[in-house]
Formats: structure tokens, C-alpha cells, sequence
């Protein structure tokens, strides 16, 4: 029995190592505000939300998938949140009950682990319920299949199997044990036997007429109780290892719910979030990778509107079959918050959910990666070049076609000439390889090396800036310009006389 | 029939128990080595083998197509597994003594008895597949074979097995209630715990806790445990009997030619184990061609002690080559601090060491002679004496080795006057390094005097080199040449497999 509903065909794995880069892609595009907005103070629906958000799907119809089920939740909340109920409730009884199984005997382990199941137990009955009341409400395919196989599984003749084991384990009757002669004629295979149910007297039963031999330990041996202690829990070791095992399974089947809901309910909280400020969102339609499609309208940057509370300024892109989209123009114009809007509507798409715009459509990315100038980078200092080149020799070592490399000013720890020549190089070779690449530069002379291409696959994006010098934070199809803005920064900065 | 040595070809000395560590293993870390492979294998007494070299380059390769033998993964893999089996065997033996109950000793003994066979049917079979090439090996599986086929081995097998069948056929239930014991056949009741996880099954996925309290198999036995197989013994009578009558007859069991391959063969496993991360790193070894004259060279050379420190902790190891040509007999070593000069010393005096042990040698290809003696100076840092009297002692050390060196010695010179004032050392190195030219003996001069490195044709000249991208990273690379000079930026792309041939490669299509 699985939950399944954030893959159709595997679990989640909520504590799944964070892929490659991850924290620079978190640090780059502004994730952590994602994660705060979903988490809505509930640490633990942040950590899931952080985690399915940084292992993306690659495929359109797993994107699809994901897509129904949170539409569901969006319109069933009180049943999901009565389901996700459960797991809580059964934290909160092993905390308040001392559930749980502490012990260091089998005997111990044995008994511990009895109580805990029969906790658990009635948490499905519970679960089972839910499903037969509201099963039929539900559209996606994930949830048809968890309500139907919740149903299937847990009818009214396996709970009177489960108790009529529950019963007997308490072993009122004395162990049996069976055993076989190991190396050095010692007793091996010590294993707990299940007496047949019969209406005579056990003893007579079972002794009655075979060949038997026997003792009883005097009162005062306490040595030899504890020896005989010792056999009976090597009998029991078996038994209270697969008792233990069922409780911990389920009790993992409840936290399995209980983290594929979390994220969709983050993603709720940030719906709602959206809803309230008056902020568009739309569930994206993916494509095949090789299709090349991607066109947004009313892309916003989600992390810095959740820190403003407002939208700011949204840029449409048409990139249909580009693999090189060059950013160029003023300094401070917006084009570092379009490369993260970007990454950002990515990896919500591929994550499952609705993205900050009016629409998008776009092929899936193998994987999106960033390559932004570090504060350490800018100083030219010896030594810096050589690890800007480092971390992106790490990067290319994870691209594959259709991966989405978003580079922010890359090769601008050496002079202009070089860092050009080199960028020239790479993206080539990049381009060739089927890796698309969003490239905010102010290397004029690299940006026009690739205006022969500006009618196939090179795009060409500038910020605006007004003639009067104010940006609009605009981002339109424009060939870079050789005059640098950043003067008219430095200006505004230390007056016009400076 | 005669017990055959893998040590040794017959009629050549073996080595002597009374062998002593060489004077110089402490300079070539050669110490570090010899204690890494012989850790916990004291009870072999490996440490006189590997403080014997050869000077017979037809031993060393005898000995070499023994220890080609040995590689080959399934002799190695079953030589091994019987080594291990043989000191399990004396375990067992020696326990006997300490134990109470009489069927709880001849039970002990019985699996001494079935331990043995069973490693030596494994060995022999391995060996009879295994493409054995070395007339140490092939002489050894002929001996086993023949003691496998006598008859005395074979009627041991025989009862063996039909004994242990007898025990193993018997099956007992123990029903416990309260502090009282019954002892009687078993009626096929089921396995509670089966039960329990086939009803439970439908949660199962992925991997829980073993909840299982790990069960402390002592070699002992306490009184309940005595009573109730006192109580098998009393529903199961026949297979104790024969137990008793086979422990008897066959007391004396082990072999002295099995007892004497198990300990030689450690010679090269333990050697062997020692290196296999190292190969599973990549890195390469070979069996050194020997030769008699001095046109000796190696390729991919490394010093095995630092490798093995550093490939445990995922570190790169730096290999270097070298050869002599002609009437070149002294490589002197120039460069930075730090550079990797003594390292190459040092895995110049193992690799020869190496070789002279018949072992394969921490190279790609190496072509390697027999020293009759090696000779090593390496300046002592933790000397506090006054310079003059430092300067004397070391100054009659290196009399002492160069009136003993000989045309077919090997030294290795470390640093020897970097304590002493410039013009000094650099008359005194000159003198020296003349003297070791006049003895004919192949050396390594690792020196900070480039003035040394041209002193005439015997004379070879390294230079440790560094990264031409980064002045500040040593690349540990000793090379005759200096590195080229590319530009910068383009170096450094280069450096971080950034060029368009480098990309093409990388990225997948």
C-alpha cells in the first residue's frame, strides 16, 4: 500500500541528499522566500517544501500528474487536511502514551511493540474511513488510486486477521520454541513455534504421547532463570523484530502521507498567499524538451513580490526555439530579477505547480543550472578567474542537452578581453550541445559576435532605460547598445557632479 | 613428498629468522610499508621475508611468476580464504581445553575437522583451475593433490561428513512456562514470525531497523543450556555415539606441508591486499624487467607509502619517470620547497627494494637492477648538536658510505648540506657528488644547489616543477624539462577542461 502522490510510481523521499548546486540555485534565484511563503511558519512543511522543490521532474506527463492533484487540493482542503490529521495524531499519541519501543530484550521489544501497532491500527480504521466518505469526490489520478487501494486493502477481514494476531502475541500459554544443533552441538535457530489452535489442553496436546524430557529450575537459581530468560528471548528475537518491523512500517506508510501532503498544502498556503495580494497565477503546460518551446506572459519574479507584497514589473518572453537568450542593457534595469523569474517560474513548473504569470508554456529543462558572479569574483584579484572557472567547470559536468543554464555576468573576473574570449568558447560549445543558456553579460563585444545569429537561435534582450535616464525595468527583443549605463548609476549614487 | 617453497627456487637459501630490519628503511618509509602489510598478521612471522632482498635476478624471477600466480584473482581470493580457515582451525583446537561439556567439545572439534577439509578441497580446486604458470605454484598443487587422494584424507572426509549429516538431521522443541523446561520432538508447527510479516506485508517497503537484539554467541555453555542438551542427547542417542567413536580416531588431523604453504603464501598476499586500493585507484604496478647492466628506467613511478595514505583520503597521486642512458648514473634533483623531490627519492629507493623482494613494483612499466647494497642519507631535522659536530658526524656517514659503496650500489641522497652555509655546501656537494661519480654506484641527489645538476654526462638533471597556471601550486612533477609557458587565461580554461576539444568531450550529446 503506497501513497504515491507526488510520483506516480515511487515514494518521496523527504530526506533524499539535495542534488548538486543546490544551494546556489537557492542563493541565486531567491528560493528560501518560496519556501518561507509555502511554510507559512511550519518548519517542517518548508524542509518538504525545499526538498521537492529542488529535486524537479523532467517529464510533462509526471508534471501533469502532480498538476491534478493539487488542483484537488485546492478545492477539497478540509479533506485533505483531515487526512494529513493522521500522521499528527500518531506523533502525538507515541508521545503521550509513551508509545515506542525502547527496550533492549525481545521480551521487552515484544510487548512495546504490540501496544504501538494497536495505536497504529486504529489510525487506519480511521484512515479507511475517511476514504469510504469522500473517495468519490476526488478527479486526480493520484488520489483515485490512494482512496482505491486504502479500500481494497484494508477491508473488515484483514483488521480481524490483525487483531486475532495482536491477541495471541501476548503469549499467555508459555513460549514454544523450536531449535536445531549449530557448530559445537549449540542450540541454533532458536525460533518462536505457533501452537495449532486445538480444543484439548495444550500439554496434553502437545506431549501427550511423544518422547519427552524435562526440568524445572529450583527457586533459588536465579543464574538459571536468567540463563533460561536468555533462550526464551532468543526465541522471541525473531517475532519482536517482525512485530517492531510492521509498526515501523506502517507508522512510515502514515509519515509517507504526511510529507507528500505537506507539499501540496505549502503550495496551498502560497495560493492563498497569491490570491490575497491580488497576485496572477497559472499552472504552466510543459512540453517534451526537444520541442524548444517557451513563451511566458506576465512573468514576476515570486521572490521579490513576496517581499514587497507587490508584483513588480512583468516581462512577456518569446523564446520559442532560442537556445541563446543575451541580456544586455542598464545596470540595475531589471535584468538580474528576469533571470531569476525565469530559473524560478522553471523550477515551479517542473516541481508541479502553477507559475508566477499569466501562462506559460515551455519545453522541460534537464535540470536548471546558475552561474552567477560572486561578490568574491569582482576583484580581479589573481586567483579569482581560476574559481569562477572552477565552478563552472563543476557545472558543465552536470549538463546534459536541454539542461537551462542561467549565467549572470560569468568570465567578469578577468578583463574584458579575456573573460570575452573565453565566454565566446564555452557558449559555443554549449549551444552546440543542445544546453540552453540565459546570458546576462556587458561584454559588447562578445553580445555582437552573435548578432549574425539573431534571426535563428540567439535572442537578444535589453533593459530599458528612458531616454531621461529612468528604467522602466522592461525587458525587450534589442540588440545591445556599446555605450555602458553604469555611469548614470554612479551619478545617481554620488550626485550628477561627481 | 617433500614440502615445496614458494619463496624460493629449490637449492637457493631461504630466508632466516634471525634477518634484521636494513639500516635504511627507516629513510625510505619502507618501515611504514612492511608494518602496514604484516598488521595483524603476527602469527605468520612475515617480517624476515621482507627484510631479505635477492641479488640472484634468477630468484627474483622465479619468484615473480609466483607472485603473477597469485594475482590472478581466484588463486589469490582462495589462497587466502585458506589462510584465514587454517587459523580458524587452531582457534578451534586451542578452545577445546577451555570448555565443560564433553558433546559441547567434540562438537567443537568436529567443526575444526570439517573447516580444514573443506578449505583444503576449496584450495586444491581452485588451484586445478586456476592457469598456474610458476613452478612454485604447480609444485605445491601437486602436493596437495596427491594428499588429497591418499587414503587417510579421504576416509576423514568420509566420516566427517557422515557424522555432521547425523547432527544436523536432529530437530528439537523447547516449550517454556515459567521457570520450567520441556525437551521433545518438534509437529511442524509454523513459524510465528512468518505469520506475522506475511500479514503485515502490505506496508512493506524500503529498509526499517532490525530490531533483532544481536545474540552473543559465546564458545561456552552455561547449566541450562548443558540440561537441556543433555535432554537431546537422551531422545537422540545415535549421532552423539558416532560422534564420540570419530573424535577419537582421528585426534591428529592437520597436515605440516598445508601448515607451511598457509604461512609462505602470506608473504605475497599480505603484499598484495596492502596495494589493492591502490589498483582499485588506478594506479599501476608492474613486475620489473631485471637487468645487469644500467640502463634502467621506469615509467608512472610513485612512492608507495604516501600513495596509500593519500588514496585513502581520495587524494591524487603524482607519478614520475625516469631513465639512464649510457654512462648516466646520478640523477640530481632541483626545485622548489615542497615540490616532490624526496617523495621521488624515496619511491626511487622502494621501487628497487621492491623489486629485489620479487614483488611487483608501484610503476607502469619499470626496468629495475639488483643493488648489493643500498645506502641512504637523509639529513636529520631533529638534531640540536652544534654545527660543527653535526657537519663531522655527517660528513663520516657519507665516508663510510661511499668507502662501501660499489658500482653495483644504490644511494640515496637527501638534502645532505641544507643546513650548512651556501658556499660550503655548495664545495661540499660538489665533492661528494664527484666521489659517488668516481664509485660507479646509481644515485638519486636531491640538492637546492642547481650548480650540482650540470657536473658532467654521469650526471642527469630533474627539476620539480610548477603549475605554469598557478605559480603557487607544486605539481610534485619531476620532469628533465622545463614546462611550457601558455597564456594565462587560455591556460586556465584549459586547466578547468574548458576549451572547445575539452567541451566536445565533456558535454553529452
Amino acid at each position: 500500500m503506497r501513497v504515491f502522490l507526488l510520483y506516480p510510481d515511487s515514494d518521496f523521499d523527504p530526506q533524499a541528499s539535495l542534488p548538486w548546486q543546490a544551494e546556489a540555485l537557492e542563493q541565486d534565484l531567491g528560493l528560501p522566500t518560496v519556501y518561507d511563503a509555502m511554510a507559512n511558519g511550519d518548519k517542517y512543511l518548508r524542509d518538504v517544501a525545499r526538498s521537492v522543490l529542488l529535486h524537479p521532474l523532467d517529464d510533462p506527463a509526471l508534471i501533469r500528474y502532480r498538476q491534478a492533484v493539487m488542483q484537488d487540493v485546492l478545492q477539497h482542503p478540509e479533506v485533505v487536511q483531515a487526512l494529513y490529521r493522521l500522521p499528527l495524531e500518531a506523533q502525538r499519541r507515541k508521545r503521550e502514551q509513551w508509545l515506542g519501543i525502547f527496550s533492549r530484550s525481545p521480551s521487552g521489544i515484544l510487548s512495546s511493540a504490540v501496544d504501538l501497532l494497536s495505536m497504529l491500527v486504529e489510525l487506519l480504521r480511521a484512515l479507511k474511513t475517511l476514504a469510504d466518505q469522500h473517495a468519490a469526490d476526488f478527479a486526480s489520478e493520484g488520489f483515485r488510486r490512494f482512496f482505491a487501494a486504502v479500500q481494497r486493502e484494508l477491508d473488515a477481514a484483514y483488521f480481524a486477521e490483525v487483531e486475532a494476531h495482536l491477541a495471541a502475541l501476548k503469549l499467555r500459554k508459555g513460549v514454544l520454541l523450536s531449535a536445531e544443533l549449530g557448530p559445537g552441538n549449540e542450540a541454533t535457530h532458536y525460533t518462536l513455534r505457533k501452537p495449532e489452535a486445538s480444543r484439548k489442553p495444550i500439554l496434553k496436546q502437545v506431549f501427550g504421547r511423544t518422547p519427552s524430557c524435562g526440568f524445572t529450575i529450583p527457586p533459588r537459581d536465579t543464574h538459571g532463570s536468567q540463563a533460561l530468560g536468555a533462550i526464551r528471548d532468543r526465541g522471541l528475537n525473531e517475532v519482536a523484530n517482525a512485530v517492531a518491523q510492521a509498526a515501523e512500517h506502517i507508522d512510515r506508510f502514515l509519515k509517507q502521507l504526511q510529507a507528500e501532503l505537506a507539499f501540496y498544502l505549502g503550495a496551498a498556503n502560497l495560493a492563498a498567499r497569491l490570491a490575497a495580494w491580488n497576485m496572477p497565477w497559472a499552472f504552466p503546460t510543459p512540453l517534451p524538451p526537444d520541442t524548444g518551446a517557451l513563451e511566458i506572459r506576465g512573468l514576476y519574479d515570486l521572490g521579490l513580490a513576496l517581499m514587497q507584497q507587490q508584483r513588480g514589473v512583468p516581462n512577456d518572453l518569446q523564446a520559442n526555439g532560442k537556445g541563446l537568450v543575451i541580456i544586455t542593457g542598464a545596470n540595475r534595469g531589471g535584468k538580474t530579477t528576469f533571470l531569476r523569474a525565469v530559473g524560478l517560474a522553471y523550477v515551479l513548473m517542473q516541481a508541479g505547480l502553477f507559475v508566477p504569470a499569466k501562462a506559460m508554456r515551455a519545453s522541460v529543462a534537464s535540470g536548471v543550472f546558475t552561474h552567477f558572479k560572486r561578490e568574491e569574483d569582482t576583484t580581479m584579484e589573481s586567483g579569482k578567474f581560476d574559481e569562477e572557472l572552477a565552478r563552472l567547470s563543476a557545472i558543465v559536468e552536470h549538463l546534459r542537452p536541454h539542461s537551462l543554464l542561467l549565467c549572470n555576468e560569468s568570465f567578469s573576473a578577468t578583463n574584458e578581453r579575456e573573460g570575452a574570449a573565453i565566454a565566446r568558447q564555452v557558449m559555443d560549445m554549449l549551444l552546440a550541445h543542445g544546453v540552453r543558456v540565459f546570458f546576462v553579460t556587458h561584454f559588447y563585444a562578445f553580445a555582437q559576435a552573435y548578432r549574425a545569429r539573431a534571426e535563428e537561435d540567439v535572442l537578444f534582450l535589453r533593459a530599458e532605460r528612458l531616454p531621461d535616464g529612468r528604467r522602466t525595468f522592461k525587458l525587450r527583443p534589442a540588440l545591445p547598445l556599446s555605450t555602458s549605463f553604469a555611469v548614470d548609476v554612479y551619478r545617481r549614487v554620488f550626485g550628477s557632479g561627481a | 613428498m617433500s614440502v615445496p617453497s614458494l619463496l624460493a627456487p629449490p637449492g637457493f637459501p631461504l630466508p632466516t629468522e634471525e634477518a634484521a630490519e636494513p639500516a635504511y628503511f627507516g629513510d625510505l618509509n619502507l618501515d611504514q610499508l612492511i608494518a602496514a602489510v604484516t598488521a595483524g598478521r603476527r602469527a605468520y612471522r612475515l617480517q624476515p621475508v621482507f627484510y631479505t632482498p635477492l641479488h640472484d635476478p634468477v630468484a627474483v624471477q622465479w619468484r615473480q611468476r609466483v607472485a603473477r600466480d597469485m594475482e590472478h584473482p581466484a588463486v589469490l581470493a582462495a589462497v587466502g580464504a585458506f589462510s584465514e580457515a587454517m587459523g580458524q582451525v587452531h582457534r578451534y583446537l586451542r578452545m577445546l581445553a577451555d570448555l565443560d561439556y564433553h558433546f559441547h567439545k567434540a562438537g567443537w572439534f568436529l567443526e575444526a575437522v570439517r573447516r580444514y577439509i573443506q578449505a583444503a578441497q576449496a584450495l586444491a580446486e581452485a588451484l586445478q583451475a586456476a592457469p598456474l604458470r610458476s613452478e612454485g605454484l604447480r609444485a605445491f598443487r601437486d602436493y596437495l593433490g596427491s594428499y588429497l587422494a591418499s587414503a587417510p584424507f579421504r576416509q576423514l572426509a568420509a566420516e566427517t561428513e557422515s557424522v555432521s549429516r547425523a547432527l544436523a538431521a536432529v530437530r528439537y522443541c523447547v516449550h517454556i512456562m515459567g521457570d520450567s523446561v520441556r525437551v521433545r520432538p518438534c509437529e511442524n508447527e509454523p513459524d510465528h514470525a512468518a505469520e506475522v510479516e506475511r500479514t503485515f506485508a502490505r506496508f512493506r517497503r524500503g529498509e526499517v531497523k532490525d530490531y533483532r537484539v544481536p545474540v552473543y554467541v559465546r564458545s561456552g555453555m552455561n547449566h541450562i543450556e548443558g540440561q537441556i542438551l543433555d535432554c537431546v542427547v537422551r531422545l537422540f542417542p545415535q549421532p552423539f555415539a558416532q560422534l564420540d567413536a570419530y573424535w577419537q580416531r582421528h585426534t591428529d588431523f592437520v597436515d605440516a606441508g598445508l601448515e607451511a604453504f598457509a604461512q609462505e603464501a602470506q608473504f605475497f598476499i599480505a603484499y598484495l591486499e596492502t596495494i589493492a586500493p591502490l589498483r582499485d585507484a588506478g594506479l599501476p604496478f608492474c613486475y620489473p624487467e631485471i637487468v645487469t647492466d644500467r640502463e634502467i628506467a621506469a615509467e608512472e613511478m610513485y612512492d608507495l607509502v604516501l600513495a596509500l595514505k593519500l588514496v585513502a583520503s581520495d587524494q591524487p597521486v603524482v607519478r614520475n619517470d625516469f631513465a639512464l642512458h649510457g654512462e648516466e648514473r646520478i640523477f640530481v634533483v632541483t626545485g622548489p620547497n615542497q615540490g616532490g623531490k624526496t617523495t621521488f627519492a624515496r619511491a626511487f629507493g622502494q621501487i628497487h627494494y621492491l623489486a629485489a623482494l620479487g614483488l611487483p613494483v608501484p610503476a607502469r612499466r619499470a626496468r629495475l637492477f639488483l643493488p648489493d647494497r643500498i645506502f641512504t642519507h637523509f639529513e636529520r631535522q631533529e638534531d640540536v648538536r652544534h654545527a660543527r659536530s653535526k657537519l663531522e658526524d655527517d660528513l663520516l656517514r657519507l665516508k663510510a658510505i661511499l668507502d662501501a659503496a660499489t658500482a653495483d650500489s644504490l644511494l640515496v641522497m637527501n638534502e645532505i648540506f641544507a643546513s650548512t652555509a651556501f658556499e660550503d655546501a655548495l664545495f661540499l656537494g660538489r665533492e661528494v657528488l664527484q666521489r659517488i661519480v668516481a664509485t660507479g654506484a646509481v644515485a638519486v641527489f636531491v640538492t637546492f644547489l642547481s650548480e650540482l645538476a650540470a657536473l658532467g654526462p654521469q650526471v642527469v638533471s630533474l627539476v620539480g616543477q610548477v603549475d605554469p597556471q598557478n605559480p603557487a601550486v607544486r605539481t610534485y612533477r619531476i620532469v628533465r624539462q622545463p614546462a611550457n609557458g601558455l597564456a594565462y587565461a587560455l591556460a586556465l580554461a584549459e586547466k578547468h577542461g574548458l576549451t572547445p576539444q575539452q567541451l566536445e568531450r565533456r558535454l553529452p550529446r
